[in-house]
């Protein structure tokens, strides 16, 4: 289980707020959705919980850990996948996978035959010892989550997993993270495509200008918002028409 | 540990699939350490063997000037190429044709032989010897100047050399010409034995070091320790500028959502990019002792010289990769991380004395020098090289070594601490 509270986040050169007082739980097994327009908060608040940066004001649990005191056993359960590739280039899927299931304690047998079993799942098998760098953007995605998922992370952070990927790719991903939920996995995942999120997610929160607007279940949001049919139309009522560019 | 380990391999691993940057990390510091070395060795040849050709104008045509131009065609430093005129030899020097050219004045010889004559003459004269001469005659004999004309883009040491030379050549001109002017006053018969023995009385012998009489050092005693030195500084290059790919590729940003400290990845780091340096400091020996001598380099000793000589290395391998640690840590971009490295490395080495010896330094710089680890480094590998030392010399020079590697490495560490802090 995630506890929020009052969680705030205001970076050195910037004079507004980018997460405001954001106040959540999200329970075991859930598949949460982060969504928002651009610059809205949401790689904000993923990375504030995955420790890649420390909050400004309030606190957090991950299944009643915190940073602060259980450091390396909160990073052991948790597993983040990046919206960069965030693999190396020139080395073989596996080499990646090895890697980067090394830097969670696994070794030996144990490590091969989970990259074995989840790039099969994935359907890069042929591929295992072909260099990243010859990847297209989906394969790219799929080894990216699977570098995150070797360790069998009780909750799981995604930003923005499937952007740029074809159909097919998008599938098995999504495929692939509901089998995880199916056995135990908390997922945060951060997405422009809301009827991915609207179909995946079992709740979904929209946060824009640092502050979460509303939360709860895909349907129920569409309920509550008049004159709403799907998701989309709930979110550009929540957040407005007008267009979000930021630097 | 098992962390360290697989870190390591995965740096392994992106090293020996940039075969590029292998070439350039291994081979541009065997190309280096043989450029230089070829001409440093064929600048000490060019005085040995080789003759550089200068200009030499005789307006004198006596036996001074003839002298002169035997002195300097005997020390097998110049090839003398006679002309007529003083503004045809000026004209070719500051056009570049020739590097020097030497305008002896008129009467040098005659000038010389009545200066001189006076002198003694004036001397005996204080014995009694010889009558009083009239004071008016050497008021007429004016200074003589030989004329030196350089190329403008002659270097001040060449220019200092050849002026030492020829002021050697001159002064040994005129010692003679005394000698001979004292024989003619004291000697009634010319053709008598000489009463004096004009030959030099003070020579100088260069003592070397009972240890190293064996292993007088040559061109490549000096330049494989210096550039080997520098070689391995410039892994601070490639280390730094694979941290600085990691944050850009985004490799970076995961690992420090894994459950492993920044020590342990810069641990991988060090240990292979150490081996690196041990590696081109082990080449670098092999060219030393096989290549050289082919291309008629002189050859290294390292007789019974290999421990201690790896044990440097493996310590100015560390003082490099942890400096490339810290800029890798500081630096955000390639174009912040190369010129500064690059820039960093060609300081060091300035200040370490790789390029001009500390003791030619002037005073500031030497207090400055102490700074600069590839000083200590070079230092320490001279002793091994050179002053043929033990182990307990160099600890000093390798105790500096490792705790520069502990501060920058440590500094890195609580860099990056404080940049998670955003």
């Amino acid at each position: 289980m995630i506890t929020i509270n009052q969680l705030s986040k205001k970076y050195k050169d910037s004079e507004e707020f980018s997460v405001s007082n954001i106040d959540l739980v999200i329970e075991n097994q859930e598949i949460f959705g982060l969504l928002g327009p651009n610059g809205a908060g949401k790689t904000t608040l993923i990375s504030m919980l995955s420790s890649l940066i420390k909050p400004t004001e309030g606190s957090f649990t991950i299944n009643e850990l915190t940073y602060k005191q259980n450091k390396n056993k909160l990073k052991q359960i948790i597993g983040i996948v990046p919206q960069e590739y965030a693999l190396y280039p020139s080395l073989t899927a596996y080499e990646n996978l090895f890697y980067l299931g090394s830097m969670y304690g696994l070794k030996g047998n144990t490590l091969k035959q989970l990259i074995e079993q989840h790039i099969e799942i994935l359907g890069l098998t042929e591929f295992l010892n072909k260099k990243i760098l010859h990847f297209s953007g989906g394969m790219k995605r799929r080894i990216n989550l699977i570098g995150s998922i070797l360790h069998e992370p009780k909750v799981l952070f995604l930003d923005e997993p499937t952007v740029g990927v074809d159909v097919q790719s998008k599938n098995a991903i999504i495929s692939h993270l509901k089998e995880l939920n199916k056995n135990g996995a908390t997922i945060v995942y951060t997405s422009h495509h809301l009827n991915e999120a609207e179909n995946f997610c079992t709740r979904v929160g929209i946060i824009d200008h640092g502050k979460l607007i509303c939360n709860g279940k895909p349907s129920e949001l569409i309920k509550q918002e008049e004159g709403a049919h799907n998701l989309e139309e709930v979110f550009i009522a929540k957040t407005g028409k007008e267009l979000r560019d930021y630097v | 540990m098992y962390k360290l380990w697989a870190s390591a391999y995965k740096e392994f691993l992106l090293l020996i699939r940039d075969l590029g940057g292998m070439a350039i990390l291994f081979v541009m510091p065997l190309i280096l350490l043989i450029t230089i070395t070829l001409i440093q060795n064929n600048t000490f040849k060019t005085i040995k063997d080789s003759k550089i050709p200068i200009l030499f104008v005789d307006n004198d045509k006596g036996s001074v000037s003839q002298q002169i131009n035997k002195g300097l065609t005997s020390t097998n430093a110049f090839e003398v190429i006679n002309k007529a005129s003083e503004q045809d030899a000026k004209d070719l020097v500051f056009k570049g044709d020739y590097q020097l050219a030497i305008i002896i004045p008129e009467n040098l010889s005659s000038d010389l032989e009545i200066k001189v004559n006076e002198n003694v003459d004036g001397i005996l004269a204080k014995f009694g010897v010889e009558e009083e001469l009239e004071p008016s005659i050497s008021k007429k004999n004016k200074k003589k100047e030989v004329k030196l004309y350089f190329d403008p883009a002659t270097q001040q040491s060449f220019k200092s050399s050849v002026k030492n030379g020829i002021d050697r050549v001159i002064s040994g001109i005129e010692i003679q010409t005394i000698y001979k002017a004292f024989e003619a006053q004291l000697s009634d018969e010319p053709s008598a034995e000489p009463i004096f023995d004009t030959n030099s009385f003070i020579s100088f012998k260069e003592i070397v070091p009972e240890s190293a009489k064996n292993a007088i050092p040559n061109a490549s005693q000096h330049n494989i320790p210096a550039w080997s030195l520098f070689a391995i500084f410039f892994i601070i290059l490639p280390l730094s500028i694979n941290m600085v790919k990691e944050k850009s590729q985004g490799t970076f940003v995961r690992l420090r959502t894994n459950p492993v400290s920044y020590a342990t990845f810069l641990g991988g780091k060090t240990i292979v990019y150490l081996g690196v340096c041990i590696v081109q400091f082990i080449l670098m020996l092999l060219v030393g002792l096989y290549l050289f001598p082919v291309i008629s380099l002189p050859e290294i000793n390292i007789t019974g010289k290999l421990p201690l000589l790896l044990i440097v290395s493996l310590f100015a391998g560390l003082a490099a990769v942890g400096l490339g640690l810290l800029l890798g840590t500081v630096f955000k971009t390639h174009e912040q991380s190369a010129p500064f490295g690059a820039t960093l490395v060609v300081i060091l080495a300035a200040l370490g004395g790789v390029w001009v010896p500390v003791f030619a330094m002037p005073k500031f710089m030497q207090i400055l020098s102490n700074i600069s680890p590839m000083n200590w480094g070079l230092n320490a590998f001279y002793d091994v090289f050179l002053r043929n030392v033990g182990f307990s010399e160099i600890i000093p020079e390798i105790t500096l070594l490792f705790l520069f590697f502990i501060i920058t490495t440590t500094i890195a560490i609580l860099y990056n601490e404080k940049k998670i802090a955003v």
